[in-house]
């Protein structure tokens, strides 16, 4: 099958009435939820999840996807209106679109963010749909000790190009790692870390662990500065960019694109990575640069390119290998798992038109985004302005119901409940945790593949530098922990993120 | 906290590590180890608790090392709360119905707020947030909860008899 083949395939499957309105309602759920300030793309789609089980697989995807391409999107919708970005990618973004808003240019930048981040959607699609099969062949060669290095470099590069204190983040790999051992031993049948609970036999589920962390948790810590949290919008009139406007916008749209494409394949910060690298490259090549900060359309325009493109290559490691490059992957494969598909580079050959059918619906679904959120702004102006204490009462009913309808069981809203205590906790103590759903999704897979490849060596654990695909990984992960150690280069990775602060 | 500790978020962190990493290799020991080339089901545990216990390790000595910020207080309010009200909310909805259990989350959850006032508009707010939920989730998706619970049902049947809507 010739990539065109593949792609009529793709959109044969994703233009059935059923999964374009499945697309339809995820786009629009993932706006309506992600343009609440506070909460990013992973939580949206933790909170979305359970509404997904119910559908067949591929629709579930679609869905999925589309639900955050619409929190991608509303994310920066929040951060233009009322510089409340909901995660560090949209940080950036915040700069000169919350500048160009208090000038009446709202409409503007909300248009410009929407435009850029449908060519590079759309540049992306068609580079995941050129680069994904010769992965995928490549992926077929690896044996268990190539898995494993490669989700040890994952892990050590998801950290890496992460911000924050890369002890902490290796600790909250580690418990990650530990709560994916909960459950019954797949080879021995022995239960581990279930203190004779039943309900603990199957593991835990990850939309537990999920919600938990990323809504409960954020909802106990925004409730502490609740005080400090102000959303007056601005007005949004004027939606056309001017001619000037969009003679400015194509070279940073396209510098843009080709930094998000690049950092976005990387596992760890690569949305946020490309969106600060992007505007970084306009301070230093734009002809407009004195302007940057102060509401210039090209410190909107190159980070959301830049964002939207690294946000779409991730799924790239995803579906080629079955590997999360950050948490909302760590989620989609967790839908899969659930839809009883194994992640991997299996499923284009298994399932080709799930795998076409899912690129094929990240271009729909960047269409719809772009015609549906430029007219539908005025609702999502309302979202933003709805009181934080009226909101998260309603989050908090569609996590519980979510939760309790994954087996009907009390115990697994008991955990919730816990797991929103210790992201809360961990919050407190500047403790990420996002290394620790990607552990925790990892934790089994990387205990089985261990387990296979010194099987087959016979305990002999030189096998993962013998093979030259795995020591090629192991060498890369430890120069990139070397790299870290290295004063100077920290020092840069401080410099680098030092705008997350603000 | 004594002034040696100059970085108190390594030092907590550190302990929070020690202490789960401590726990699980009590409980990993338990489990057959098994050698290298046949593993059994301690060992990932146990290599793993090993990792965890030395990273918090390292936090701790970190934590006299370099200076950082003080760690605010817990927010005690919003936690107790909020937490209590989920697991309020999975007390209730198996036996007293979905309705009873929203009522008790939204309520205890909305306490956690310094905005909270219980007003006609909170009050209509609930009613309608209640009524999206049973209305969207169990009458929509068609999921297996009850609106209202076996402990409140034959209550709930007289009630609506006095009032001459049921049989």
């Amino acid at each position: 099958m010739d990539i065109f083949d593949s792609l009529a395939l793709g959109f044969a499957t994703a233009l059935t009435l059923n999964n374009l309105l499945y697309c339809f309602i995820g786009v629009f759920l993932g706006t309506a939820i992600g343009v609440l300030p506070g909460l990013g793309p992973a939580a949206t789609i933790a909170i979305l999840l359970p509404a997904t089980f119910a559908l067949p697989p591929v629709t579930s995807l679609i869905m999925l996807a589309g639900i955050f391409y619409g929190a991608q999107y509303g994310g920066s919708t929040t951060a233009i209106l009322v510089n409340l970005p909901g995660e560090t990618s949209s940080v950036v973004t915040a700069l000169d679109g919350y500048q160009m808003a208090r000038q009446g240019k709202a409409g503007r930048a909300l248009a410009t963010a929407a435009i850029s981040s449908f060519f590079a959607g759309t540049v992306c699609t068609l580079l995941i749909a050129m680069f994904a099969p010769p992965l995928t062949e490549f992926a077929l060669k690896f044996g268990p000790a190539e898995y494993f290095s490669l989700m040890v470099l994952g892990l050590i590069a998801s950290i890496v190009l992460a911000s924050g204190s890369i002890v902490h983040a290796l600790g909250m790999i580690v418990i990650g790692l530990l709560l994916g051992i909960v459950g019954t031993d797949v080879n021995a049948g022995t239960q581990r870390f279930t203190f004779d609970h039943l309900e603990l036999a199957d593991g835990i589920s990850f939309v537990i662990v999920a919600m938990g962390l990323f809504g409960i948790g954020e909802i106990i810590a925004n409730l502490e500065h609740e005080a400090t949290r102000d959303v007056s919008v601005s007005k949004v009139e004027g939606l056309m960019p001017t001619r000037q406007d969009w003679g400015r916008m194509v070279a940073p749209v396209l510098r843009g694109t080709a930094i998000g494409s690049v950092l976005g394949i990387l596992p760890g910060g690569g949305a946020a990575l490309a969106s600060f690298g992007a505007y970084a490259l306009e301070k230093k090549v734009s002809r407009n640069r004195a302007q940057l900060g102060s509401g210039a359309i090209e410190g909107v325009a190159a980070p959301e390119a830049a964002n939207n493109a690294a946000a779409q290559m991730s799924f790239i490691p995803m579906l080629t290998l079955g590997i999360p490059a950050n948490p909302v992957m760590a989620l989609m494969i967790g839908a899969m798992i659930i839809q009883g598909i194994q992640p991997g580079p299996g499923v284009i050959k298994e399932q080709p038109a799930l795998f076409w059918g899912v690129i094929a619906s990240m271009w729909i679904g960047n269409v719809m985004l772009l015609i549906l959120n430029l007219p539908l702004i005025g609702l999502w102006v309302r979202m933003i302005s709805v009181p934080y204490h009226y909101l998260y009462p309603a989050i908090l009913c569609f996590c519980s119901i979510g939760v309790i309808s994954l087996s009907n069981s009390s115990f697994d809203v008991y955990l919730m409940a816990l797991f929103g205590l210790l992201g809360y906790i961990f919050k407190k103590l500047d403790c990420e945790p996002a290394p620790l759903l990607l552990g925790f999704i990892l934790g089994p897979m990387m205990e089985e593949f261990l387990r296979r490849a010194l099987l087959l060596s016979k305990g002999d654990p030189m096998v993962f530098l013998t093979r030259p695909i795995s020591l090629t990984m192991l060498i890369l992960a430890a120069g990139l922990l070397m790299l870290v150690l290295l004063p100077s280069f920290s020092k840069t990775r401080e410099v680098a993120f030092q705008e997350e602060a603000v | 906290m004594p002034s040696w500790i100059t970085s108190p978020r390594d030092f907590w962190t550190g302990l929070v590590y020690i202490t789960i990493g401590g726990g699980a290799l009590w409980l990993a020991l338990g489990y057959r180890l098994g050698t290298a080339g046949k593993m059994g089901p301690g060992y990932f545990p146990q290599v793993l608790s090993v990792l965890l216990i030395g990273i918090g390790v390292i936090a701790l000595l970190r934590s006299v090392m370099i200076k950082s910020q003080p760690v605010s207080h817990l927010a005690w309010k919003p936690l107790l709360l909020i937490t209590g009200a989920i697991a309020a909310f999975g007390t209730l909805v198996q036996g007293a119905g979905l309705v009873v259990a929203l009522l008790a989350l939204i309520l205890l959850g909305a306490a956690a707020s310094r905005e909270f006032r219980f007003d006609v508009k909170a009050f209509v707010g609930m009613v309608v947030l209640i009524s999206l939920c049973g209305l969207v989730f169990v009458k929509g998706l068609g999921l297996p909860l009850k609106l209202v619970g076996p402990w409140l049902a034959p209550a709930f049947q007289s009630v609506l008899r006095t009032l001459g809507v049921a049989p």
